[in-house]
């Protein structure tokens, strides 16, 4: 008699914490100041990315430098549908979502026919193509770009009644959506990526990131898995695009596909974090965090800063903080890997 | 007239893509290495040569000839002490370290340069130009095509023709085996490097003598020296020089139609090819 | 002083542990052929002696130094040559090429040179220009041997290099040994062969899931000591 599981001790305590912040999250706009609701959208919108590009790259070894592409198409197409066709913003998020998963299937049909780590330009050269073809749509304003009018800002769906719910003014009460969302938007994507790693297409990412040509040999369809998650990924990354540019309610080509902004930061904050690991991300934001907060007004000398701390965690510690931490303790908080439970056995 | 102008200036301006690609292509073709803070250590090598420019008072020609040893010595380090480590069946360390040494150059440039745009000055050479019946070229334009010519030339020769060039085939064939053979891949990945760096100098000249460049333009030489590389088939060097031309091609008739569509028709240019050649043009047979 | 000695030598790939404690010695000039099932740990023996797995430095001996931390090419410095099982030529290399990179780094004195090499297997003269894959098993094995040869060693390791050929090309090939030991150089072949080894060799090792289990003049050993070490002695 035997089961196989990928529960730890670490695990469950690690599942309890988690609904418990996720509870404490949800009620903290009730008393915390306003600029730590900036605070932490900002930290949930860049960790929704990292976790993103963390499963499309660390889970399904496809590493794209090129993910600033949805999240500039995705936030476009939040600012295409309140402005052109006079949509709520909140409902025009799912646009941006969609035009990130259209974007993706052509990307995914050019990038995949790279090999190997030309796959990373590929995504990059798209990212270029969509960028300057966005520059040219001269009703979202162009290369300049444009803003969300006033009239639009000002009766977000929910906006009202959060504002008389809280007591705050209806600029405060906007925060407040926006970092709903954002708290939304990155537990269903953890929850969704941890998910597919314990499914059967879990398993079968993983096979094909180790070794494509014989994961095809045991009966796993790569390019299936590897469209799957690419696309998922793409799309989600539209949603959040558009979800942080409603929020700053201003939008330019350059902003929009900012490779610093929507992918350097997003493989800092993994890398850092430890690539490969959902706990990694989750990490990373806090430290990527800390250091803005600190460091942002050096400006230049702060991503020189960060491109050589990357460069010393693939050297030293190729698996990241939390690399490190695992192994020194062993801990997993979010275990994928599948072990053997025999009668008897005691639970490690 | 005026189409034929724009063909062969677009055929010329390829000649600088070429530049930007071979070292690209020589380091993925021996070690499998994408090297993303490519186009960085080209605006690095401009920088370079400028330095030397305006401390020695030297025309950028001959500054160039001190930099291209001082940018071998900074490849092989480079590889010696950093790539080396993290090369390996996973692609993914190597890729993410030249990422951030994308991102760390551009920043350490801006901070010792500024975001100013800076010229290598070359005197009267700058507006020469060459009367060859229909067309007129300029001067700069024609050296910069010939020099990528000889340069893939001599690059083709060490490759096929030396000692060295059988070791980076070995080591690129076989690591293990050609360490058998007392060769240290190590030190041949390093001198390889070396070596693209080389080019890449060579690159940087003719970069800074015919336009302005300033620490944040290293990303799109990355992207038209990997278009170039991907268009011409990797592993083959001249069909790198045609992948440079096709892009420069495309970026001129781009740019006759409408300014603003410089850049885009060359990209558009290699998604065709991507499309319709996915192997490229002149793919090798053994990859 | 023995050539080459292994002391106590391990070896593992993770958790797996391919050799137990081996224990040889071969001596200038002589030739020595290690014998064993699949698995036994012969061609891991192999790649400890040239450094591709790399050991404690005193498992190994060379002329009484140690050698056993030392990486691949500096072991083909101090004259030992590989003939690698599967024979690993070079696809991007002529054969001319794959001959002239085996001397590329070392030299040595001796008589090796590509001329003799041609001598020695003339068939590799006219196909010098083949890419070196291009060319038969057995036309292959030569140019992997010479391959070797140029580096003009002291010690050839010569791994299964009978392996997937014809009898009748596995005769063509051993047929280079003599000229090979009378430069006074001492090889190590390891067979699976075990008639074709007993023919060659002076002394034979066998090997046996990762021990060495018998070690005798090659004239004397029995069928049944073989036997015996070959597939252990409940078999």
């Amino acid at each position: 008699m035997h089961q196989v599981t990928t529960r730890t001790r670490a695990s469950t305590i690690a599942g309890i914490a988690a609904l418990a912040l996720i509870a404490v999250g949800l009620i903290l706009p009730a008393f915390a100041p306003r600029s730590l609701i900036q605070d932490l959208f900002f930290i949930l919108t860049m960790l929704t990315l990292a976790q993103l590009w963390n499963l499309i790259a660390g889970f399904g070894g496809m590493v794209s430098v090129g993910q600033q592409a949805f999240v500039g198409i995705g936030a476009y197409a939040l600012f295409a549908g309140v402005i052109l066709w006079g949509w709520d913003p909140v409902p025009a998020i799912l646009l941006g979502g969609l035009a990130a998963f259209l974007l993706a299937i052509p990307t995914a049909f050019f990038a995949f026919r790279l090999a190997g780590a030309y796959f990373a330009i590929g995504t990059w050269v798209i990212a270029e193509v969509t960028r300057l073809l966005i520059a040219q749509w001269k009703t979202l304003g162009g290369g300049t770009g444009t803003s969300l009018p006033r009239e639009a800002t000002s009766d977000i769906i929910g906006v009202e009644a959060i504002a008389n719910l809280f007591g705050l003014r209806d600029a405060a009460a906007r925060d407040v959506l926006a970092y709903w969302l954002a708290l939304a938007l990155a537990v269903a994507t953890m929850a969704a990526i941890y998910a597919l790693l314990r499914s059967r297409t879990g398993l079968a990412l993983a096979a094909v990131r180790d070794n494509d040509n014989a994961a095809q040999s045991v009966g796993v369809d790569a390019r299936r898995v590897k469209w799957l998650v690419f696309l998922a990924a793409a799309t989600m990354t539209g949603l959040v695009g558009a979800l942080i540019f409603m929020q700053t309610a201003r939008i330019s080509p350059d902003a929009g596909f900012s490779l610093t902004n929507w992918t350097a930061y997003v493989v800092f904050i993994t890398v850092i974090g430890g690539i490969g690991r959902l706990e990694g991300p989750i990490l990373g934001v806090l430290v990527f965090w800390g250091l803005q907060t600190a460091f942002a007004d050096y400006g230049s000398w702060y991503l020189l800063a960060l491109g050589l701390l990357a460069i010393a965690t693939m050297l030293f510690a190729p698996r990241g903080l939390w690399g490190l931490i695992a192994d020194r303790w062993g801990i997993a908080l979010f275990p994928v890997q599948r072990r053997l439970i025999l009668e008897g056995a005691k639970d490690g | 007239m005026i189409w034929l102008d724009v063909l062969v200036q677009g055929i010329l301006l390829g000649g600088l893509y070429a530049l930007f690609a071979a070292g690209l292509s020589l380091v993925f073709g021996i070690m499998r290495l994408v090297n993303l803070a490519h186009g960085d250590l080209i605006v690095f090598a401009a920088f370079a040569i400028l330095l030397i420019t305006a401390t020695f008072g030297l025309n950028p020609f001959l500054a160039a000839l001190i930099a291209a040893p001082l940018m071998f010595a900074a490849g092989w380090a480079l590889q010696r002490f950093v790539l080396n480590r993290v090369l390996g069946k996973d692609i993914l360390p190597p890729l993410l370290c030249t990422f951030g040494l994308s991102v760390a150059l551009q920043n350490g440039m801006l901070e010792a340069f500024s975001a100013d745009s800076q010229r290598l000055s070359v005197g009267p050479l700058e507006s020469a130009s060459i009367d060859l019946g229909p067309v007129t070229v300029g001067t700069l334009p024609l050296l910069t095509f010939a020099s990528a010519v000889a340069a893939i030339f001599v690059l083709n020769r060490i490759f096929y023709t030396t000692a060295l060039g059988r070791a980076f085939r070995a080591v690129s064939d076989d690591p293990t085996t050609a360490s058998l053979m007392g060769l240290d891949p190590k030190s041949v990945f390093a001198i390889a490097t070396g070596l693209a760096m080389v080019i890449v100098t060579l690159a940087a000249l003719y970069l800074g003598v015919r336009a302005n460049f300033d620490p944040s333009i290293g990303p799109a030489r990355l992207l038209y020296a990997f278009q170039a590389v991907i268009i011409g088939g990797l592993g083959s060097l001249w069909g790198t020089l045609a992948g440079g031309a096709i892009i420069g091609v495309a970026q001129t008739f781009g740019a006759q139609i409408n300014p603003e569509w410089q850049i885009l028709a060359g990209h558009i240019a290699f998604l065709i090819v991507l499309l319709i050649r996915p192997r490229g043009l002149f793919p090798r047979a053994v990859d | 002083m023995a050539l080459l000695s292994t002391h106590g030598l391990t070896a593992q790939y993770g958790q797996f542990k391919a050799l137990f404690g081996v224990d040889l010695h071969v001596d200038p000039g002589e030739c020595v052929a290690i014998i064993g099932a699949n698995g036994a740990g012969k061609t891991t023996l192999m790649r400890s002696i040239t450094g591709v797995l790399r050991n404690a430095p005193e498992m190994i001996l060379h002329n009484g130094t140690p050698i056993g931390a030392l990486p691949a090419d500096q072991i083909l410095q101090r004259g030992i040559a590989m003939v690698p099982e599967g024979r690993k030529l070079f696809p991007s290399l002529s054969v001319e090429e794959n001959l002239l990179i085996g001397g590329q780094v070392r030299k040595g004195s001796g008589r090796w040179s590509l001329n003799e090499i041609y001598a020695l297997f003339p068939i590799l003269k006219d196909r010098r220009h083949s890419p070196g894959t291009a060319l038969s098993g057995g036309q292959q094995q030569m140019v992997a041997i010479g391959r070797a040869l140029m580096s003009n060693p002291g010690l050839l390791l010569c791994d299964e290099i009978s392996l997937g050929l014809a009898p009748v090309v596995i005769r063509d090939i051993y047929a280079a040994l003599p000229a090979i030991r009378a430069t006074g150089a001492a090889v190590i072949v390891v067979e699976q062969d075990i008639s074709r080894a007993l023919a060659v060799a002076d002394r034979v090792y066998c090997m046996m899931e990762g021990r060495v289990t018998l070690t005798a003049p090659a004239k004397d050993v029995t069928r049944e000591a073989i036997h015996a070490a070959y597939f252990g002695a409940a078999a």
